[in-house]
């Protein structure tokens, strides 16, 4: 019986800190009521020989009191664990992408290297890691307790958890979103390296290509080449270095074609039109899996830092 | 007593089947619900005993994954729409809003009992769920599971849901014009019972809140079937808008379910601390208050689920808000017992078990309104504990215990004071042993609607489920004692705790219309004195 989660990450002892916290105001205050009803309730027992006159049945500073002092401990409450939720979300251009797509009952893990992993996650202890959270069919939710971090797999969106692994060792990863038959088996392990180690583990098992190598394969596979190329005879929008650039939409609106965008723009090509194109583009939904979507996204990213 | 002006009470209008299934007397009608929800509760309750045996030991040994799913999705169903919704407000509620404000009946007899009969058609699509196979996608009916994965018997339950809804909202409809037109003359708003306060405000959520639950409902069935677009993204839906849509309804109906329970609570207190309840009015706002913010908070079951970082923080700052009427109504339950003379009747033992257990249910709900904590407890079994000990430690509690105070109003007859008090002990203890080590499990990373869990959770499980069985025995107990108190229990005068409140100013069980004579409302609500001299 484990009665203490490890902090293996910088977010565990953040959220620990605030529930040690409310641990201590709720355990204060609870006791102060159940120590005050018991007191009362043998005080003032039926028969009990005691001074039960002018008794109030109002106090309006009492009420006032008690309705203020609790109203100021949750504003603080609320700021300080808004404050720590924020700090998931963070914007952190140095942290290491790290890809998961969950699957009834599995999480595939992808690396920028290409190599993959089947419901384990290898991480190097010491660097900011961004989770980019997909998933093939219902939704799931990636669960790692001892990192104080979840996060839901919801299609048709990608989700995202920033932080630091500051512990190595090997701890539990869950789903936690019900998600059909063999939910309570669809986990594995979590396991962090020193930095040295895990840059050999990731050189180890590599795969002949990179994602944004197999992105490349399969952006000509699927034929989005044929169009989106310079030189093609259709008119398409030009994909190179569009990740993260603005893109002018055909109805008006302004988008950042950022991973969610480009999903999109795969499967329900007819939702953001760019300006000035025809809508012709066909979906290729049932075409393109989860994983190859990731894979174009690492290269349209990659083609972006070639002409950088 | 001469007796010759008693006129014959409501159980002794008709003895036969067709008089009690088409009666419009509100009495008549909250016995048909009790006796509805009753059962109800018992199927949910084989389904939770069911799940504790599994979760004995770690393994799935004792039934398969796919049969684990159908009884915690049954569990849910049933226990919430088809118990802890009707309960209070449609037994309780039914029965005693019409005599507390001194009326003769509700302001609509006919809707009231096709109320009930809609309950039952509800009750039967579900159960036809039930028989037919089971239905596994959780009570939460979460899309796209719900809508292209699972092969069980989805609409069929999502029917029961839907139709079940109809009999809150008439419910819900009759309650608010009973209060607004029917109260008896010098029945003004601040002199009304907290309990009518209570059923009053959560009337205004039923009318308001149900009918987002059926419309969506009909818009899942309509992918499900017709596979339209509205919740799946492969044709340009949203799964995130069905969890706005289902939870802008689920949260409030949490309110549905405790709102009652504070007024019952409430209630019970004053009368055996012999105190007039501490802060009458700041009661009533809270009460408002409770109605009113719950629903801004819906998006609170929605922090880690892809929603903005931002709605996430506005809907935490809202959820830390609800608590503070909720703390209120702590507060001045405690204060009330201050200089009273407290007696520990079963229904007093109730409602002290429903304070302390909804105030440890409420204080855990402030670990997860503190939005990056719920990132790690929710959808754990830390959840799991919160909301049990607050529709079961806080709603189930004062159920029991209303059944208890007016069990003598209801039925005129006397339950053994000892089997109640030894019941609500029973409860409390094996409430307690039951859900407790769930809030560690949680805190522990165990996440709910898990079939099969790793060895270490083992102790924790097995303290729950032993604590299960307890609370099975202290389920059961009422149900012998106030069964054995229907037949044989003593006769019941019409005000046998000396209370205040014009339902104990008439005959125990009243008459068809409540009252011989309009009754004489008291200036000042809970005119207790905790000097009087005790016979």
């Amino acid at each position: 019986m484990k009665w203490f989660l490890p902090q293996a990450s910088d977010s565990a002892a953040r959220v620990d800190a605030i529930f040690f916290t409310v641990l201590a105001v709720t355990g204060l205050v609870a006791l102060a009521i159940f120590v005050l009803i018991f007191v009362f309730c043998l005080r003032y027992r039926r028969g009990a020989n005691v001074d039960r006159s002018g008794a109030p049945s109002r106090f309006l500073p009492l009420e006032i009191g008690w309705t203020v002092t609790p109203l100021v401990i949750f504003v603080a409450l609320f700021a300080w664990a808004a404050h720590v939720y924020g700090g998931f979300y963070r914007e952190d251009p140095s942290a290491m992408p790290v890809w998961v797509v969950g699957k009834q009952w599995m999480w595939r893990i992808e690396h920028a290297n290409g190599r993959r992993e089947i419901d384990e996650m290898h991480l190097p202890a010491g660097r900011p890691v961004k989770l980019v959270i997909a998933t093939e069919d219902v939704i799931h939710s990636f669960f790692l307790p001892a990192f104080r971090l979840k996060q839901d797999a919801v299609p048709g969106r990608y989700t995202t958890l920033v932080f630091t692994p500051t512990r190595e060792g090997t701890f539990d990863l869950r789903c936690s979103e019900y998600c059909g038959t063999d939910h309570a088996r669809m986990g594995g392990t979590v396991t962090v390296m020193a930095p040295q180690a895990f840059e050999e583990w990731l050189a180890k098992g590599t795969p002949a290509e990179s994602m944004a190598a197999r992105g490349f394969a399969t952006f000509r596979r699927l034929g989005c080449s044929g169009c989106h190329d310079p030189r093609s005879t259709v008119h398409a929008p030009d994909l190179v270095g569009v990740y993260g650039r603005l893109v002018h939409l055909a109805d008006g609106r302004t988008v950042v074609a950022d991973e969610a965008y480009i999903r999109d723009s795969i499967l329900l090509p007819k939702r953001d039109v760019v300006a000035g194109f025809e809508p012709v583009m066909p979906s290729f939904q049932g075409q393109a899996s989860e994983g190859d979507i990731l894979d174009i996204i690492a290269y349209l990213k990659s083609t972006g830092e070639e002409r950088r | 007593m001469s007796a010759p002006a008693l006129p014959r009470s409501y159980l002794e209008e008709g003895y036969t089947l067709r008089s009690w299934i088409t009666t419009r007397d509100h009495k008549r009608i909250a016995i048909l619900y009790a006796l509805a929800i009753t059962a109800f509760f018992f199927l949910g309750g084989a389904a939770a005993a069911i799940i504790r045996l599994e979760l004995v030991t770690p393994p799935g040994d004792l039934v398969s994954a796919d049969t684990y799913n159908k009884l915690f999705t049954i569990h849910g169903v049933v226990m919430v729409w088809f118990f802890l919704i009707p309960s209070i407000p449609a037994t309780l509620g039914n029965f005693l809003l019409p005599l507390m404000i001194g009326a003769r009946e509700v302001a609509f007899p006919r809707l009231n009992i096709l109320s009930w009969y809609i309950y039952v058609l509800g009750g039967l699509f579900t159960v036809t769920a039930v028989i037919a196979g089971g239905v596994d996608t959780g009570w939460t009916f979460y899309t796209p599971f719900s809508t292209l994965f699972s092969n069980t018997h989805v609409v069929w339950a999502v029917m029961g849901v839907f139709i079940v809804g109809f009999s809150s909202i008439l419910t819900g409809i009759n309650f608010i014009v009973t209060v607004h037109r029917m109260r008896a003359p010098g029945m003004t708003w601040f002199r009304m019972p907290l309990f009518v306060w209570a059923n009053y405000a959560t009337s205004l959520i039923m009318v308001l809140a149900t009918p987002v639950l059926a419309m969506t409902l009909v818009l899942l069935s309509v992918e499900r079937l017709l596979h339209v677009g509205i919740f799946d993204p492969a044709l340009g839906g949203d799964p995130l808008l069905f969890q706005h849509l289902f939870w802008f309804y689920s949260h409030p109906a949490v309110y549905i379910m405790v709102l009652p329970a504070m007024g019952v609570a409430s209630e019970i207190i004053t009368c055996f601390a012999r105190k007039p309840i501490f802060g009458y009015r700041f009661m009533c706002y809270a009460i408002l208050g409770i109605a009113g913010f719950g629903f801004l908070v819906w998006g609170h079951h929605m922090f880690v689920s892809g929603q903005s970082m931002y709605a996430g923080m506005v809907f935490s700052m809202l959820s830390f808000m609800v608590a503070v009427p909720s703390a209120i109504k702590v507060f001045n339950w405690t204060a009330t017992l201050y200089k009273g003379s407290i007696v520990f009747t079963a229904p007093m033992l109730y409602a002290l078990g429903f304070v302390g257990l909804f105030t440890i249910g409420g204080m855990t709900g402030l670990y997860l309104a503190s939005i990056a904590l719920d990132v790690h407890l929710t959808d754990t079994y830390f959840v799991i504990a919160h909301f049990h000990y607050i529709m079961v430690g806080g709603s189930v509690m004062a159920y029991l215990g209303g059944i208890h105070y007016w069990w003598p109003k209801i039925t005129g007859r006397l339950y053994n004071e000892a089997w109640g008090r030894m019941g609500a002990i029973v409860i409390f203890v094996g409430f307690n042993l039951t859900f407790f080590p769930q809030y560690i499990l949680g805190y522990l990373g165990m996440p709910r609607r898990y079939h099969e869990y790793p060895p270490e959770f083992q102790v924790l499980n097995v303290l729950s489920s032993a604590g299960a069985s307890v609370l099975a025995v202290g389920y059961l107990l009422p149900l012998l004692y106030l069964g054995w108190s229907l037949f044989r229990g003593p006769r019941a005068a019409p005000n046998p705790w000396n209370a205040r409140g014009l339902e104990w100013k008439t005959a125990s069980p009243p008459p068809k219309d409540n009252f011989v004579e309009t009754p004489e409302v008291d200036p000042v609500p809970y005119a207790y004195d905790p000097e009087e001299k005790t016979a």
